[in-house]
């Protein structure tokens, strides 16, 4: 007797099953409203690795949620917390514990050891950020988020052919273009039940169990106790607008990307490029090397604000410097004054060209 | 000769619109259907939302028949 055989004489799990899950490694990321309720059930059922990310810590407000915590544990760090808790309870699973938030630069480390990634984070970058690296670590991803009364859940990047995020939603909505939580409200049920569907997505997935929902999302409105499946088809444009490498991913302003900042690569600036576009150089003088060619504007982004004038009469703008993050945030400031004109930074910036 | 559509939207879409469902006259397009509801609903206009035909994603435009259920997907970012 173990403490999962009332999962093991389950038809279609079975002893393999369990062994899948025993041998499998799952990274969750946010241990929130929606990571309590799936560390719960991922560390009953008896995955063998599970990895927790989350650099915040434990609020009053969020108690009535996120059901790990209690009121002991004000202040402290959630993912330490979630983890401690689990040690007590089980023996048999290997706990990983980051108490940071996922980024650019720790992506590709904390994504490429594990099986199987979950999202259960709480804002649009780092939904897209989470996507764009499971797509380009070929890591499957199992996504739930809240509104209000209402919860979505997905599996993306399952298998070569599989639909992701972007597929989903190929524009990536601001920041703050939806309210969250602490704006909106929510009943601690509602996470509970998406969390749920997520975690029992992640064991079909590693089990082979059931059907997960791959190119499926389900919606579900806790008011009225319904739900609504649509069937997700590829969207060959929202593929080409994510990074295509690490080294594209790495230097992806995720925050900028969700306020409207589209980057292009050399290759499609320069179909682009005609007399009627602005070629803008933001780098400080004397950066190297220098770039020369007609019709090039050079204004540095320190002093971009003093010059935006310079670049009124052009309906479309290009920017760029040496690796494609200040080209960004040049990119934010134009689009501010000038909510009408097409701007792109080029991606990877002097830096892509040379090489 | 009625040649009716079915809406059904979610979150901040639904909130916008002021219902959950309704019904309106087939404007022929999934595009002419956005304009309308831009035009009815300007809030509309400020959100990213995904649609789906009779429970399918439809990237880009399609035409639309009588009868037809139109999903209004706006994204979720909640956790």
């Amino acid at each position: 007797m173990n403490r999962f055989e009332r999962q093991v004489i389950l038809n279609g799990l079975g002893i393999e099953g369990q062994s899948k899950l025993r041998s499998s490694s799952v990274l969750v990321i946010g241990a929130g409203g929606l990571g309590s309720p799936i560390l719960l059930y991922l560390a009953a059922a008896g995955v063998g690795k599970i990895g927790v990310v989350d650099g915040d810590r434990v609020a009053l407000s969020n108690l009535n949620r996120q059901v790990l915590f209690g009121e002991k544990d004000l202040g402290k760090n959630k993912a330490e917390n979630a983890v401690r808790y689990f040690q007590e309870k089980y023996s048999d699973i290997q706990w990983e514990v980051f108490p940071e938030m996922i980024r650019n630069d720790n992506a590709e480390e904390l994504i490429s050891a594990y099986d199987l990634i979950i999202d259960g984070t709480d804002n649009f970058p780092t939904r897209y950020l989470v996507n764009d690296a499971c797509v380009l670590l070929e890591k499957p991803l199992v996504f739930g988020a809240i509104y209000q009364h209402e919860g979505q859940v997905s599996v993306f990047n399952h298998g070569p052919s599989a639909c992701t995020y972007r597929d989903l939603y190929p524009q990536m909505p601001a920041a703050t273009e939806i309210p969250n939580c602490a704006e909106t409200g929510v009943l601690g049920v509602l996470p509970g039940i998406i969390g749920n569907l997520m975690a029992l997505e992640a064991i079909k997935v590693i089990a082979g169990y059931g059907k997960p929902l791959v190119n499926r999302v389900l919606f579900f409105n806790s008011l009225t106790s319904q739900s609504y499946e649509v069937e997700i088809l590829p969207n060959p444009g929202a593929r080409e607008a994510m990074p295509q490498s690490m080294a594209s991913f790495m230097i992806t302003d995720y925050e900028l990307a969700c306020e409207g900042i589209k980057q292009l690569t050399w290759a499609e600036a320069m179909r682009k490029m005609n007399s009627e576009v602005a070629f803008v150089d933001v780098r400080e003088p004397g950066e190297l090397p220098p770039l020369e060619c007609t019709g090039l504007v050079k204004i540095p982004l320190s002093q971009l604000e003093n010059h935006l004038d310079r670049l009124e009469d052009s309906e479309e703008v290009l920017f760029f410097c040496q690796s494609g993050i200040r080209s960004q945030k040049a990119a934010q400031q134009l689009q501010q004054v000038y909510p009408e004109k097409r701007i792109y930074s080029i991606r990877g910036g002097i830096n892509a060209l040379k090489s | 000769m009625s040649n009716l559509i079915h809406i059904k939207a979610f979150g901040m879409v639904a909130e916008k619109i002021g219902k959950e469902s309704l019904s309106l006259e087939n404007p022929g397009t999934t595009e002419a259907l956005k304009n309308l509801l831009f035009q009815n609903y300007p809030e509309l206009r400020s959100l990213k939302f995904t649609l789906a035909v009779n429970k399918k994603l439809t990237p880009g435009d399609i035409e639309l028949e009588e009868g037809m259920e139109i999903a209004l997907l706006p994204p979720f970012s909640g956790g």
